[in-house]
């Protein structure tokens, strides 16, 4: 019996080790295969004892063959590694890392999404005769062993929502979390909360989340993985991929490939390559702290050795993210020191305890430092040629306007505020005195001499009279910048004319007068860039900043360096986002503007370095902050994870800024779409769609190739993001100055330097 | 009176339908390449939103506006000595022949033949108890119903009114609306004909049912 077990493990084995390598190794797999028939040819013959011996013996083969796959796995082999019905899923995790755990809100099948499962698990240490229970909120994606109801563990809006609800729960019970990223990538449906809006709202409250978290990487797809994947301390297992997109998906854009056209493997594998998805990659670039080293080619359910390495690692993690923030000076320094020294040997962490929860202090701290662990990462991979003097000059203009705004806002402006409230109220009192004393004698002489009271001249011409036309709000077409499409005597067709009857429209008039807009049914053709920074903005008043800082190719990959000189050639920018400060009726604003011309608008990381540098020197000087996307294909994905971890960044930096009380104002146009809307964009709570754009997280193609649905039209249209509570509101293009007006007046946080 | 069957055999003696395509507006005209006998599809796609086959197009200031075919069928006709030319707007440029589906030739004798009494709002149904029980018992076709009949309850929201029939005499040929099932405004209830007809339309009926061959 226990040689039959034996047998049907070393066939699974065997299925493995083919469905991996797909089509390469033969021999290999021929070898093996032969001696399986082999001895399955000669099991009737053999005594048990040469039975037993016959197995040992292909075990060890086995071994050895692994072995030496393992030095040859490509990171395709990798990917086909992590999405094996054999690997290791969550439930082994739950099951053979934490004493005992219980899973909330699921059953089965029978949850708001099966591919997301929480559950409150403890891990018991021993520290000589005492045991301690130390509870962890374990948060991760499922995929159940190919179980179909998991959907591979790409987590629908509401498994995403379920899983910030029970972040906020760890953060009430002052407990750590853990989270395990097992996915392909979310599942890219707009029904609300919305895909990438409810990324956006996870990665926004990780973010600023006040117990430490610990993520471990095994299958990391991009949005899938930021959902859960910011992180204290962030692991990845060895054979586990993370990447901004699937090297299926990087191929089809590459090979340019339409309607479900199949890419070559070559293709594939060669990209995969190149986005340098392994954990290897990731540790080397910085994006995750360390790499656990798996059995040879990929942890499977009975490998328990690789789970003890496991608990023994999230102990380790956990305790350092804790100790690093816990207590002050030498003898937190000295305790992690030590500890690190003992991690590279056979320290047992089970056998030692620390206590998981913080001090308030403590967790202002953790905070602090997950900030600025994330606000150093990827900066090697923007291209900034400024001399070191130029970034001096830089750093101390910043810390001037830190001191200046301090100065004149947080100490001067209080104290002054202070005194005017104080004389508000003495005019208060007075004038409920004196409006008493005037009322009587002036009834008095009403009574007397029978005098109606005058109104006043302004208010009656204003009840009386029509009103009239403003020709300040009304620009009454004289736009500043008129598009060149205008230039052009041709005819243009609505593209509503169909339902709605429009008659053709005349470039120069649609393009000039009518600032792209169809006069009959409001439909907004796409502008220039250009026309919102002239007729938007307070004339002259742009004045840009980090313009030198470039997109480049820090993942060498083939071919780009050409695409983005020349879109730079192009476009006349380094990328494509460009940064200033501008005032709109004479109140400053700091803006960030994604351009879809270069690009398609894809942030990369000089995009995001730039997007975070303008948050912050729109913290420092006070001033609202204004993200205007022009357009958005989402993050760049030559830059691979280099440009996935733009999203974490960008959000800590806008999330910085808020909790400072300013004013993040998000205005999409055209067609905006993936990573910048489930993160940076999509978290702020005032995002407002310019009629016509597009909002959305995955276009329609992505979306019936992953789902298998069509979506109908107008899908991510602005309308049906205002429905399902995305944006929260939908602007005219003729009116964005005014709206922009009424926005920065009426909305946003105390800290503004006009309020 | 209507006579069903020789309307039947008309629409069999020509089975189609001819579609003149016009030029929307005036320009100069590029045929795509069709010729008589082409095939042609109308709009397809879960939403109808992919347009149909490509027959020309016609450019008027620098403005090239295609021209898609609205059904599908065979091309009859190309007026080939208008290509290149600057035609006025409503000019015949093309004609296609569109082969008449089996619902389309049951919707055309129905039309003719009923006639249909449409929902005034959105909101659910029923007939009243006494018609109900009819209903139940022997059919619609028991029911003969005329102008001023108080025929319905419309329920909406709790809310409940009687409504009552408007148009000619006859019998109730055929239910629309089912039990529970909302109706939104303008669709049809019941359908109601005649009772000497009732027996012709539902041999046609059938005769297209099991006759009809749809040409693709």
């Amino acid at each position: 019996m226990d040689i039959e077990k034996k047998i049907q493990h070393l066939t699974e084995r065997l299925t493995y080790i083919r469905d991996i390598f797909a089509g390469k190794h033969n021999e290999n797999v021929r070898l093996l295969e032969t001696k399986m028939e082999d001895y399955r040819q000669r099991e009737a013959s053999l005594s048990s004892q040469d039975r037993a011996a016959a197995v040992a013996t292909l075990e060890d083969l086995f071994g050895f063959v692994e072995q030496k796959l393992e030095n040859d796995l490509t990171p395709m082999d990798k990917v086909r590694i992590v999405r094996h019905p054999q690997r290791i899923c969550l439930r082994d995790i739950l099951e053979n890392v934490y004493d005992n755990y219980t899973e909330i809100g699921s059953k089965d099948e029978h949850s708001i999404d099966p591919s997301m499962v929480i559950a409150r698990a403890y891990i018991t240490r021993r520290q000589g005769k005492k045991t301690f229970n130390q509870s962890v909120m374990v948060i991760g994606q499922e995929k159940g062993h190919g179980e179909e109801f998991r959907n591979g563990g790409s987590v629908k809006p509401w498994g995403n929502a379920k899983a910030q609800q029970y972040m906020q729960v760890a953060e009430i019970e002052n407990i750590p979390i853990h989270t395990y990223i097992f996915t392909p990538g979310s599942y890219p449906i707009e029904d609300s909360p919305g895909a990438g809006q409810q990324i956006a709202k996870n990665i926004y409250e990780l973010s600023g989340l006040r117990v430490p978290v610990v993520a471990v990487i095994s299958e990391g797809g991009s949005g899938g993985a930021e959902a859960i994947g910011l992180a204290d301390r962030r692991l990845m297992l060895s054979h586990g991929y993370y990447s901004v997109i699937s090297p299926e998906g990087a191929a089809a854009i590459e090979g340019r490939l339409r309607d479900g056209e199949r890419a070559s493997q070559e293709l594939i594998e060669r990209c995969a390559s190149q986005l340098k998805i392994t954990a290897q990659d990731n540790l080397r670039m910085g994006y995750v702290d360390r790499v656990i080293q798996e059995p040879e080619l990929g942890a499977r359910p009975y490998h328990f050795d690789f789970f003890r390495t496991l608990r023994q690692e999230m102990l380790r993690a956990t305790d350092e993210v804790v100790l690093g923030v816990k207590g002050w000076g030498p003898f937190r320094a000295l305790a992690l020191r030590s500890r690190k020294k003992k991690a590279t040997g056979n320290f047992d962490f089970d056998s030692v305890h620390i206590r998981w929860s913080l001090s308030s202090s403590a967790r202002d701290h953790l905070v602090e430092k997950r900030h600025k662990k994330f606000r150093q990462l990827s900066r090697y991979a923007a291209v900034d040629p400024r001399p070191w003097t130029s970034h001096f000059a830089d750093w101390l203009k910043q810390a001037l306007w830190d001191g200046y705004s301090h100065f004149k806002y947080d100490f001067f402006r209080r104290h002054t505020k202070n005194v005017s409230h104080a004389l508000e109220d003495i005019d208060a009192e007075v004038r409920v005195v004196t409006n008493s004393m005037v009322h009587f004698w002036r009834k008095l002489g009403a009574k007397l001499f029978g005098r109606s009271r005058r109104k006043n001249a302004e208010t009656e011409r204003q009840l009386t009279k029509l009103s009239e036309w403003d020709e300040q709000s009304a620009r009454d077409a004289n736009w500043t910048y008129t598009s060149p499409r205008a230039k052009e005597d041709r005819a243009i067709t609505c593209p509503n004319a169909e339902v709605q009857g429009c008659l053709d429209l005349w470039a120069p008039d649609l393009f000039g007068e009518f600032a792209g807009v169809c006069p009959n049914c409001g439909h907004h053709f796409p502008m220039e860039y250009q026309w919102y920074l002239n007729n938007v903005f307070d004339q002259s008043s742009i004045v840009e900043f980090n313009s030198d800082i470039e997109a480049g190719n820090p993942l060498s990959v083939d071919g780009f360096d050409l695409k983005i000189e020349q879109a730079k050639k192009a476009t006349g920018q380094k990328s494509s986002c460009m940064t200033f400060e501008a005032s709109i009726n004479d109140t400053k604003v700091v803006v960030a503007m994604l351009m879809a011309s270069f690009r398609g608008g894809t942030v990369g990381a000089a995009e995001g370095e730039k997007f975070i540098m303008a948050a912050e020197r729109a913290g420092k000087k006070r001033y609202p902050f204004l993200a205007y996307v022009h357009g958005t294909a989402g993050i760049r994905i030559q830059e691979g994870t280099n440009g996935v971890i733009q999203m974490p960044r960008c959000t800590m930096a806008v999330r910085r800024y808020i909790d400072d009380g300013g004013l993040y104002l998000v205005v999409y146009d055209t067609n905006s779409y993936a990573g910048p809307i489930a993160s940076f964009l999509g978290c702020s709570p005032y995002q407002f769609g310019i009629r016509s754009a597009n909002v959305g997280f995955a276009g329609p193609g992505v979306i019936a190739e992953t789902t298998g649905m069509a979506m109908p039209p107008h899908y991510h249209n602005v309308y049906k993001a205002l429905a399902r509570g995305h944006i929260q509101g939908i602007w005219d293009r003729r009116e964005i100055r005014f709206n922009l007006t009424q926005a920065l007046l009426t909305m946003g946080g105390r800290n503004l330097y006009y309020r | 009176m209507l006579d069903v069957s020789k309307l039947l055999e008309e629409i069999q003696a020509s089975p189609y339908a001819e579609i003149s395509v016009n030029a929307p507006h005036s320009g100069t005209l590029t045929f795509n390449g069709l010729v008589p006998s082409s095939r042609v599809v109308g709009p397809f796609g879960d939403w109808k939103e992919k347009k149909g086959t490509l027959l020309a197009t016609i450019e008027r200031e620098r403005n090239k506006k295609p021209l898609h075919a609205t059904e599908k069928g065979e091309v009859m006709l190309v007026h080939e000595e208008l290509a290149g030319t600057f035609v006025q707007a409503g000019t015949e440029i093309m004609r296609l022949r569109h082969y008449l589906s089996r619902e389309e030739v049951l919707s055309i004798i129905l039309k003719k033949a009923l006639h249909l009494f449409n929902a005034p709002e959105r909101a659910k149904y029923y007939f009243i108890p006494a018609v109900e029980v009819k209903v139940k018992v022997s059919g619609p076709k028991a029911i003969s119903v005329h102008d001023g009949m108080e025929l319905f309850i419309m329920s909406r929201m709790k809310r409940e009114a009687p409504l009552s029939y408007t148009g000619p005499e006859g019998v109730i040929y055929a239910v629309y609306f089912s039990h529970n099932q909302n109706m939104d405004a303008g669709q049809p209830l019941i359908g109601v004909c005649p009772p000497n007809l009732v027996g012709a339309v539902e041999d046609a009926v059938m005769r297209v049912q099991t006759e009809w061959r749809e040409e693709e």
